[in-house]
């Protein structure tokens, strides 16, 4: 399942949901808002889409998870709009025979996700806002 | 006839909006639509460098033709995760 939502993420639904009696293994990455940056104290962030695309791009990096590895499924939630500080932004679970290809695949995943799916964050601080660029 | 610009993050605050509609007769390739917003909007330009390009939702390059009905994206690099 791929999906960009503005609720809560419950990973322990999207692990549950992808779970099957075949799987060995079942890894969740969440990744969590941080309350620095930078040594900035950062108050709250807000995600924003091109969603189509974004969309369109968490499919893709799922097609080639499963090309590559030996898992049996993954799914990628990506949360946009405001979120609070230790809120999860994005989740991440692969489920698959073996543990080793399913770590494999999700540090695939979450690495791919920040280099093409177009998502940005912009941080908000106590005195001002920025928006981040990734690394290009 | 027209070709539909979008602006994200960054890009759409010095724009002032996300989706602009363009004559498509006026271009050739993203790079001259790029080029025709730099002009009105010249801190554009400083992205030049930077920015990410899309043609109906696919990266592509400053070089790739347009033609009507496109979608055309422009964006600083993604940050999401």
């Amino acid at each position: 399942m791929f999906r960009l939502t503005r609720e809560p993420i419950d990973i322990r639904k999207v692990a549950d949901s992808l779970q099957k009696p075949e799987d060995g293994a079942v890894i969740v990455f969440e990744g969590v808002v941080r309350n620095h940056s930078e040594n900035k104290a950062v108050r709250f962030l807000e995600y924003e889409a091109y969603e189509p695309m974004a969309l369109a791009k968490l499919e893709e990096i799922g097609a080639r998870a499963k090309g590559d590895y030996a898992i049996r499924d993954i799914s990628i939630i990506h949360r946009l709009g405001r979120m609070d500080i230790g809120e999860c932004s994005v989740a991440i679970a692969v489920a698959a025979a073996h543990r080793g290809p399913a770590f494999d695949a999700c540090r695939f995943a979450i690495d791919t996700i920040k280099q093409i799916v177009p998502i940005w964050k912009k941080e908000f601080y106590e005195d001002g806002e920025v928006w981040i660029e990734g690394a290009h | 006839m027209s070709i539909r610009v979008l602006f994200f993050a960054s890009l759409a605050e010095i724009v002032g909006q996300r989706e602009i509609r363009v004559d498509a007769g006026d271009f050739t390739d993203i790079g001259s639509v790029f080029s025709r917003f730099a002009r009105n909007f010249p801190p554009l330009e400083n992205y030049r460098a930077s920015i990410l390009a899309a043609l109906n939702s696919e990266f592509c390059d400053f070089a790739s033709p347009v033609r009507d009905g496109d979608e055309v994206a422009f964006f600083p690099p993604v940050s999401g995760g």
